[in-house]
């Protein structure tokens, strides 16, 4: 949020990151190791950029080692402390049952961001698929591909999601398939955007022209040199899955009621909003920091970082 | 241009049956058997009659072979039948016609607030000259695409209704009631906007044609608002295109923070008790108005630069 520049966004995302063609082989392997003091110094320029790093490293600790940040029950609660507000002692105060909200959040993380890793990587792996596939044969099968995605994209995305929700079920996982599926379209879109620009550039023919086949000239050259937006996109994704996931547990499609997933945690604080707001307000800017830090991370990824001197 | 008016009309109807198609095999032929689903649907208990079974599927024709059962539902899909809602009995598309206006009104205004919002941030921010007031004003987009909607929505209600009591929390009444769920649902369609238009119109300003302006004398107003603004409208103008269905599918999210009767509770409601025919009607329709903006967003496109003519078809793709 300190940066003064315009961002680029999911919807710049969509209309595509189109570029142009670096010169040379990027894939050799010295132009590809990175600096780790130029690293430090990149993100120590930048403290919105340091305290999103922070964020996300600390938000997937959570998930993987709850027991780091709290030692209370998630699911226990003591009746007789609850509708505490935020203290000391409970740092985003109890719930009706007087749960610890802040375990809740804290054990939460697991829940919403295995959803949210599943989503992106059915989004990833299947549009890059398409994407690749439609931009590397080409003719009636980039055609046909293309033709489907674009049917994708005329559907909302939330109503594709629901629409896979109804004939998949409940459950974390459905709906992470289900929000996954839903932005397969612009991960298509872009992959095959790269994969042109890359087929036509010098070194790709030059290598053909050697006498590589289509597969190292694929692996060796095009992958390497296609990937960078397609990882912009992945991480821009991050953020909205993580956003698409709560809202959709948030309206009781996700993980049954007593397990602490956000936007669970968001719905089930909304019936008590008259009298205990941190019920649904700091869950919410758990969900709120951590889509901030990703797409701030998307940012410093699409091109802050090859622009700096 | 009538053969640019049949081009895009066969376009617009390719589209809609293929997401009629695409619904229909997600819906009818994933896993999940529709059958037990409706017939369970109402019931708390998981046994249901095999003999019932067998006469639903029958009825809505699921014993017949798949390709047959998609030429039956496309044949009365084309003529506007959708079939009925299982859960209601009543047709899909009154079911969908009834809730409609309420949505068209919600969503309506959110768009509003949205342009004027997001369209105003972005002119301020590229327009003004102290540099703490644009850094300000630029951190605020990204933070709207950030937030989760529906959390914006009970934070507007804890704080306007249940502690300033300035706007009602619930329900469909009046403008008053109109307020707060426009705002919220306008809040991240806004941010994208501006994030966009902020963009164009920075690019805009550094085109020779604003330095031309300036050196004719035009005042700063002038040039930002006539020259720069016209030119940078043209994104942010496909962006609103591309948000409008966004919109529409927001408000399955708006309408039930806000409890508000409406075309997105009734989606709710119909994932809920997996009422097939009614979800694919609103797939349906979600892809409906995603044809219907854009045929509209290329009408208007030359009206903001004369030089894209319609009857070829083409875009000019500005920045």
């Amino acid at each position: 949020m300190s940066q003064g520049l315009v961002d680029d966004t999911a919807a710049d995302a969509a209309l595509g990151l189109a570029r142009p063609v670096e010169p040379g082989p990027g894939s050799s392997g010295t132009a590809r190791r990175v600096d780790a003091r130029r690293v430090l110094r990149f993100v120590v320029r930048r403290p919105g950029l340091l305290l999103s790093v922070l964020v996300l490293v600390l938000v997937v600790l959570a998930s993987f080692w709850p027991g780091l940040f709290t030692s209370r029950d998630p699911l226990a609660g003591v009746p007789s402390q609850n509708f505490r507000g935020p203290s000391g002692a409970h740092w985003f105060g109890t719930d009706e049952l007087g749960r610890d909200v802040f375990s809740r959040v804290v054990h939460g993380a697991q829940l919403s961001l295995k959803a949210t890793l599943i989503a992106v990587a059915v989004a990833f792996v299947v549009g890059s698929l398409i994407g690749l596939i439609a931009g590397f044969v080409g003719r009636w099968i980039d055609d046909v591909l293309m033709r489907f995605v674009d049917v994708l994209l005329s559907i909302p995305a939330l109503f594709l999601s629901l629409a896979l929700v109804t004939a998949l079920g409940y459950g974390t996982v459905k709906v992470a398939v289900a929000v996954g599926i839903a932005s397969v379209a612009s991960f298509a879109r872009v992959t095959r955007a790269e994969v042109l620009r890359v087929r036509q550039a010098v070194f790709v023919e030059a290598s053909r022209s050697c006498g590589a086949r289509w597969y190292s000239v694929l692996g060796r050259h095009v992958l390497p040199n296609a990937a960078g937006p397609v990882i912009v996109l992945a991480t821009l994704d991050f953020g909205s899955s993580i956003l698409a996931v709560s809202a959709l547990s948030f309206l009781g499609y996700g993980a049954p009621p007593p397990a602490p997933e956000w936007g669970t945690l968001i719905s089930d604080g909304r019936n008590y909003l008259a009298n205990a707001w941190w019920l649904t307000a700091l869950p919410g800017l758990a969900i709120a920091a951590t889509v901030l830090a990703t797409n701030r991370i998307a940012r410093a990824l699409d091109g802050e970082w090859s622009r700096q001197s | 241009m009538r053969r640019y008016a049949i081009k895009r009309l066969a376009q617009a109807v390719g589209v809609l049956w293929a997401a009629y198609t695409v619904s229909f095999l997600v819906l009818d032929f994933l896993p999940g058997d529709p059958v037990t689903a409706m017939a369970s649907a109402g019931m708390d208990s998981g046994t249901v009659d095999p003999a019932q079974l067998a006469a639903l599927r029958h009825e809505y024709g699921f014993d017949k072979p798949i390709l047959v059962q998609y030429a039956d539902y496309l044949g009365r899909a084309v003529r506007g039948d959708f079939g009925d809602s299982v859960s209601t009995g009543r047709p899909v598309s009154s079911t969908l016609a009834d809730a409609l206006p309420q949505t068209l009104q919600l969503t309506g205004a959110a768009l509003l607030l949205a342009v004027l919002l997001g369209g105003g941030l972005a002119v301020v921010a590229t327009y003004t000259s102290r540099r703490w007031l644009r850094q300000l004003l630029l951190s605020l987009p990204p933070l709207g695409v950030s937030v989760p909607t529906f959390w914006v929505g009970l934070l507007l209600v804890e704080s306007f209704s249940f502690r300033l009591h300035w706007f009602p929390a619930f329900g469909n009444d009046g403008l008053r009631g109109l307020v707060l769920p426009a705002l919220t649902l306008a809040i991240p369609t806004g941010a994208q906007v501006a994030q966009v238009l902020a963009k164009s119109l920075l690019t805009a300003l550094d085109q020779a044609y604003v330095e031309t302006a300036r050196a004719k004398g035009a005042g700063r107003w002038r040039v930002h608002l006539r020259h720069a603004l016209r030119n940078a409208s043209l994104p942010a103008l496909t962006v609103v295109g591309l948000l409008v269905g966004q919109l529409i599918a927001g408000s399955v999210v708006v309408e039930t923070v806000f409890s508000r009767d409406g075309l997105g509770r009734v989606t709710a409601a119909a994932v809920t008790a997996q009422d097939i025919p009614l979800v694919q009607g609103v797939v349906v329709f979600g892809a409906l108005i995603f044809v219907l903006t854009n045929l509209l967003v290329d009408l208007v496109y030359p009206l903001l630069d004369p030089r894209i003519v319609v009857a070829s078809g083409r875009k000019a793709v500005a920045v």
